[in-house]
């Protein structure tokens, strides 16, 4: 069973097409990287896929309603963007009672155990670190304790060891089979080095279209870099897997 | 301190001023006296005061103050900004006009309830308009910018009314009224405004899930289950609702929608929805302690609790800035 199915999705804006006819299954334990130049298109496919914001063709999640949304997917925007200073606790119980759920369900535990994050409980989250605050933002969407986790950017800003160990819980995540039905993790991310070697499926997005998708070592040829990224890489295969460092701009 | 404590120790207060603003007037009677001809009566001038002026005036002061406060939590946790008021969506202004025309029409003198009617009716027709320019959507921004044009439009059309005015004393009236009063109310107010205003907190005591989800954004509130569209006409309607009728009945009272809010949200955690009963408690002491006030510091002199509450509500504000200035 598929945890997401987008139909020829489009997303149309004035003179734009930020989302152009994009069709894709998300299977149980897949750790999906959604991947594309700035501007490619990948916040919007996902806010689409979501119902956040109109679009033509089909996705799973759209009609749904709220309330039964918020038990198949839990969402993690990228703005980490805190209004109050509520304490870690209650923010991560967030993800709980979205689902109906009690604040004090063993989800919220788990998951402020996850993220590390057991000794902040009762901290203010707007004082904590940018980085923490992330941490403590994934452990909300954790909380929520869906079968399928949409994440925007989650690495951006974070320290390298931060950037691992936040893949790390991601993919960790999609190989837990201790769940009924399976999980699965579509994170847009910008370093193609993390992406290939955290996720189990690569999807490019290039001005809208979805141009590759498959296994990261079939996604991530030196022509496609160059064509959708501009760049050429240095790329080598290593026993912790494949390494990608981004060497110079290309005309594509 | 503990949430339940904490709303105990609101209650208590207010219950305490709302006991203090009865025995607060003109007449000097001991408060024993006083209460006795509140409870039992004896068909006397002092029976008749106490239930007939001071009774709806405290028991108005109450319905107000949780009104203002009550909306101000909502409104500022919807916004997600500390610095939202209920009068950001301009439902005040438009009752003010109601009111400001009922004056200069003489209508309000036709009648007592003719002057919280029109009101009233300005609330509505501004509410209204809110909602058919802020869109279908959930969003927060349509509805500030709705709100901001609301505001201008009645406050224009209200200066109109002032600037054509040829009647004087018409004109003396509408300011004196635009200062906000609970002075020489009666029953037929509290009975006017009661049920508007409890439709109104009924509506906003169903927010709070919602803002509790907004503390992360709207797009995250989305997807966590709430449904903005619903929760966007619950919060206008509950606002418009309960401050239309505090403006219709008390005029326009300023800086307890604001400061309320503000002074109690460290207290209760930063959670916007135990704000709501507790900056409704807050509000209804705050403005009994400022009706109690305005008959203590200038007796016999009429000074205005809107005036009053602005004088000490903008200080303490400033205060509050001050302390805030330099964090995030």
């Amino acid at each position: 069973m598929s945890l997401l199915t987008l139909d020829h999705l489009t997303v149309r804006r004035d003179n734009t097409i930020p989302v152009n006819d994009v069709s894709l299954t998300v299977a149980p334990g897949e750790c999906i990287g959604l991947i594309g130049p700035n501007g490619a298109g990948k916040t919007t496919l996902l806010r689409a896929a979501l119902g956040l914001i109109a679009a033509e063709g089909h996705s799973s999640l759209a009609p749904l309603s709220p309330r039964a949304r918020a038990a198949r997917v839990a969402w993690l925007p990228q703005q980490r963007d805190i209004a109050w200073a509520v304490s870690v606790g209650h923010l991560v119980s967030l993800g709980a009672t979205a689902r109906g759920r009690r604040p004090d369900h063993p989800s919220v535990a788990q998951a402020l155990a996850r993220m590390g994050l057991a000794a902040f409980r009762d901290r203010p989250a707007t004082a904590l670190s940018g980085g923490e605050q992330a941490r403590v933002l994934i452990a909300r969407a954790l909380a929520q304790d869906t079968p399928l986790l949409l994440v925007d950017e989650p690495i951006a800003g974070l320290d390298p060891a931060q950037q691992i160990r936040t893949m790390r819980s991601l993919r960790a995540l999609a190989d837990d089979t201790q769940t009924e039905g399976g999980r699965a993790v579509v994170v847009s991310l910008h370093d193609l080095g993390l992406a290939a070697r955290h996720c189990t499926r690569l999807i490019v997005l290039q001005q809208g279209r979805l141009v590759a998708d498959g296994p990261p070592a079939a996604v991530l040829t030196e022509a496609r870099m160059a064509s959708v990224f501009g760049i050429a890489c240095h790329h080598v295969d290593t026993p912790d897997g494949p390494v990608f460092q981004p060497m110079a701009t290309v005309e594509p | 301190m503990k949430f339940p404590l904490l709303l105990a120790a609101l209650a208590g207060l207010v219950l305490a001023l709302f006991l203090l603003s009865l025995l607060t007037g003109v007449a000097q009677v001991a408060p024993g006296e006083s209460l006795r001809a509140l409870l039992f009566g004896d068909g006397g001038p002092l029976t008749l005061v106490m239930r007939e002026i001071r009774l709806p005036r405290a028991l108005l002061a109450v319905m107000v103050g949780a009104s203002l406060g009550l909306s101000g939590a909502a409104m500022q946790g919807f916004l997600r900004n500390p610095l939202a008021e209920p009068g950001v969506i301009g439902i005040s202004a438009a009752a003010a006009l109601g009111a400001v025309l009922a004056l200069q029409t003489g209508l309000a003198a036709a009648f007592t309830l003719a002057l919280p009617g029109a009101a009233l009716a300005g609330a509505v027709l501004g509410v209204s308009l809110i909602l058919l320019l802020a869109g279908r959507g959930g969003g927060a921004l349509p509805l500030i910018l709705a709100g901001v044009a609301l505001s201008a439009l009645a406050s224009a059309l209200t200066s109109l009314v002032l600037n054509l005015s040829p009647n004087p004393f018409a004109a003396n009236e509408i300011v004196f009224w635009m200062m906000g009063s609970l002075a020489d109310r009666s029953f037929e107010h509290v009975w006017m405004a009661l049920p508007v205003m409890a439709l109104g907190w009924l509506a906003l005591s169903r927010c709070g899930p919602g803002l509790e989800a907004l503390t992360l954004g709207e797009d995250a509130a989305a997807s966590m289950g709430t449904n903005l569209r619903r929760l966007r006409l619950l919060l206008v309607g509950g606002v418009a609702a309960a401050v239309g009728a505090s403006t219709a009945v008390a005029g326009s009272v300023g800086f307890v929608g604001l400061v309320v809010p503000h002074v109690l949200r460290p207290l209760v955690g930063g959670r916007p929805a135990r704000l709501l009963p507790a900056a409704a408690l807050g509000g209804a002491a705050l403005v009994l302690a400022a009706d109690i006030a305005v008959r203590l510091v200038l007796p016999g002199r009429d000074l205005k609790l809107g005036v009053l509450m602005a004088l000490v509500g903008a200080p303490v504000f400033l205060h509050l800035i001050w302390r805030m200035r330099g964090q995030p």
